[in-house]
């Protein structure tokens, strides 16, 4: 029951969410379309990241990966296709980088993640510079920003719908337990590294997918403009304050953080990474479990 | 699990209510500034004040857009047609460096504040990211730190999009002329030694160079590419000496074009041209350089007797308190100028400030007739040389305000 209550709920709030740019401005589309891609690429970063503690840098690399492959395929090849392709090419890459590195395992993973997104950009820029020799790519697809938006809604409740399968099926269940000992879950007779790598794939691809999806809104493609490293920390930063653990949580800590950098870049032009940098230490003092844990603590703290 | 989706759905609904009450928070607002009466005219952009690309914007785009403001008020305000005045208002975001940040805050300009017009980006690729939008809400589009060859078809795509600093081919296709020119003369050899950073404006030149100087029947004797975070140029310096060419043409970067030119003179490297990329063309280039940059050739350049230009640079000393670059600067000051002039003939209708800006003849610290072609402007001084502490615009004859060359470059000092 309480089930069919939250599906409906959620179907209404999407639907009012997919009608919103038709009766606002489009800089608040501009608003919705921006956290809208944070949301899900939080809520795909946690799906790997949260339950595994495997903590990844290498959004970024699936993200701009997405992007480029747009900017190369979107004049030879309609639209669609286009994004399959993209979807298929970060899923590739997925699995290379996951059978190669997820026996990897605390710091170590971080670290190479981290180097991953560097490595990616370097090979499409030599790539580019040696091969085609072209830097920079044109992106000239009909696509306003509500169009972005759509698309980015529709795959933001696509993820959301895995995320909250995976989390009741025998899969979230080995994914808890490889989170909390991986020796243990391996003797239980969970198979560590295939599930890791299932994992890792999925949100991969989301990712990518963010990535080739939001290209349109740039007209123009270079390694440094989809490279930019910030995009894995914000990812990064939005799961934990909310909760990487929970269904909901890179959600509810998306949704504000990137109403904060807005409102902070447009009344503090001048002190947005001072203000940025102290928040992130406050969060981390604060709310180490994110907001969402941080709530059901007092909850319970009141009880008692 | 249950339990947390209710939880979520209850902390959806809650943010649903804040949502809806901002938005309707900001709709008031902006319904309530409309009554007024204009008592000022609003100018926003977008540059990047952090990041990677601070470096450029503040060099060649923010000092000058501060420069005009202060200049324009300071004279009682931007003059309308018929005659009275009104003091710009300036509304400033910093993009991050990031082309999302960029795209919103144009859309924020555009459909929040509301601005009567925005001055563009620092970049080719921001510039870019912007463009659709920018035609969209029918704002006049003043390309100014950005090189592009395609801007012929950038103007037929968004017919209010202007063009301020030409395309690579433009620039190298002087240089060609001006080696051509010495070759002919028997002062250079046909072997050109090239190097490029891997980087948009690198590839961008290279790309352009490599047929033109073919085309003139030189042999691009040696061609590297570097990577961005190079710093040791000592090998490719010593191979660059060893491939026989007369010729030494570099498209680098600030950082790369100081380190070469360092290195140059620890290794007594002296071909008789010596062309580099951007960073050549800063005022603190002979300092860095430390000593006598004479000959070193680069992009832009200044005609030192055009005195508008000189009490341009004189000013921009004066209130920014360091001198402009020898290149873009003056190209962006140019382009608020004739923004400045299209609002004191038209108005401030964007759509008649565009036309304005295609068809009228403006009179701009580049000279009393300056004028755009299909939306461009060419009247750039491609290639520059340092002549007796100035970075001056050079051609292979000169005239026309510009110098004529002076080959081979002299020893380092």
């Amino acid at each position: 029951m309480k089930v069919q209550t939250a599906f409906v709920l959620a179907a209404a709030a999407l639907v009012v969410l997919a009608l919103a740019p038709l009766f606002i401005p489009d800089y608040w589309t501009g608003v919705l379309l921006g956290m809208t891609g944070y949301v899900t690429l939080a809520t795909a970063w946690a799906m790997f990241s949260g339950p595994t503690r495997y903590v990844s840098l290498a959004t970024v690399a699936f993200f701009g990966v997405g992007a480029y492959t747009v900017a190369v395929l979107n004049e030879a090849m309609p639209y669609p296709l286009v994004l399959l392709c993209a979807a298929g090419i970060g899923m590739a890459l997925a699995l290379v980088v996951g059978l190669s590195t997820l026996r990897l395992a605390g710091v170590y993973f971080v670290i190479f993640t981290f180097g991953l997104a560097e490595l990616v950009r370097q090979l499409v820029s030599w790539w580019e510079v040696n091969v085609t020799y072209t830097m920079g790519r044109y992106v000239f697809l009909p696509f306003e920003g509500r169009h972005i938006y759509w698309q980015l809604l529709a795959l933001a409740a696509v993820t959301l719908l895995i995320s909250w399968a995976i989390g009741r099926s025998r899969l979230g269940l080995a994914l808890k337990a490889v989170g909390d000992d991986e020796t243990v879950a391996a003797h239980a007779g969970v198979d560590v590294t295939r599930i890791k790598l299932l994992l890792f794939v999925i949100s991969a691809t989301i990712i990518t997918l963010v990535g080739a999806i939001q290209a349109p809104r740039w007209t123009y493609i270079e390694p440094s403009i989809v490279f930019n490293p910030t995009v894995s920390f914000m990812t990064l930063i939005m799961a934990l304050l909310g909760g990487a653990m929970r269904l909901w949580g890179p959600l509810v800590g998306a949704v504000p953080l990137f109403l904060l950098f807005e409102w902070l870049s447009v009344s503090f032009p001048d002190h947005f990474s001072i203000i940025l940098g102290l928040l992130f230490i406050l969060i981390v003092f604060v709310m180490p479990n994110g907001v969402l844990a941080r709530l059901e603590d007092l909850r319970k703290g009141g009880r008692a | 699990m249950k339990h947390s989706i209710a939880e979520a759905a209850r902390a959806a609904r809650r943010l649903t209510t804040c949502a809806t009450a901002a938005v309707l928070a900001v709709m008031v607002g902006t319904s309530g500034l409309e009554a007024q009466e204009r008592d000022k005219v609003t100018i926003g952009y977008a540059v990047s004040k952090s990041g990677p690309n601070a470096g450029g914007a503040d060099m060649t785009v923010t000092p000058n857009y501060e420069l005009w403001v202060e200049e324009v008020n300071a004279a009682g305000g931007l003059k309308l047609p018929d005659g009275s005045q009104l003091p710009i208002e300036v509304i400033a975001y910093d993009d991050r460096s990031s082309a999302e940040e960029v795209v919103r805050a144009v859309e924020r300009l555009a459909t929040q504040d509301e601005v009567d017009f925005i001055l563009p980006p620092w970049g080719t690729g921001f510039n870019l990211a912007v463009a659709p939008l920018m035609a969209k809400f029918g704002y006049p589009h003043l390309a100014g730190a950005a090189v592009t060859d395609k801007a012929s078809d950038f103007v037929k795509r968004w017919d209010s999009s202007f063009w301020f600093m030409g395309g690579s081919a433009d620039y190298v296709n002087a240089l060609t002329e001006i080696l051509i020119a010495e070759r002919e003369a028997g002062r250079i050899n046909d072997k050109i030694a090239m190097i490029s950073v891997a980087d948009g404006f690198g590839i961008d030149l290279v790309k352009a160079a490599r047929p033109s100087f073919e085309g003139a029947g030189f042999d691009v004797s040696y061609d590297k590419t570097f990577p961005p975070g190079t710093s040791d140029f000592a090998t490719i310096l010593n191979e660059a000496d060893n491939s026989g060419a007369d010729s030494f043409v570099a498209f680098s970067y600030p950082p790369h074009t100081f380190g070469l030119t360092k290195q140059a003179k620890v290794a007594s490297y002296n071909p008789p041209v010596f062309y580099l990329g951007v960073g050549a063309g800063f005022p603190v280039y002979p300092k860095i350089a430390g000593g006598s940059v004479e000959g070193v050739m680069s992009l832009g350049g200044i005609d030192p007797d055009n005195e508008l230009n000189a009490a341009y640079r004189a000013k921009h000393e004066d209130v920014v308190g360091r001198a402009p670059d020898y290149w873009g600067s003056v190209l962006i000051y140019a382009s608020l100028q004739m923004l400045g002039q299209a609002v004191e003939r038209v108005g401030l209708d964007k759509a008649a400030v565009a036309g304005e800006l295609s068809t009228g003849t403006f009179s701009t610290v580049l000279g009393a007739e300056t004028r755009l072609e299909n939306n461009q402007l060419r009247a750039i001084n491609w290639v520059g040389q340092w002549q007796d502490g100035q970075f001056v615009a050079v051609s292979a004859q000169g005239g026309d305000g510009m110098a004529a060359v002076k080959l081979p470059k002299p020893g380092w000092e």
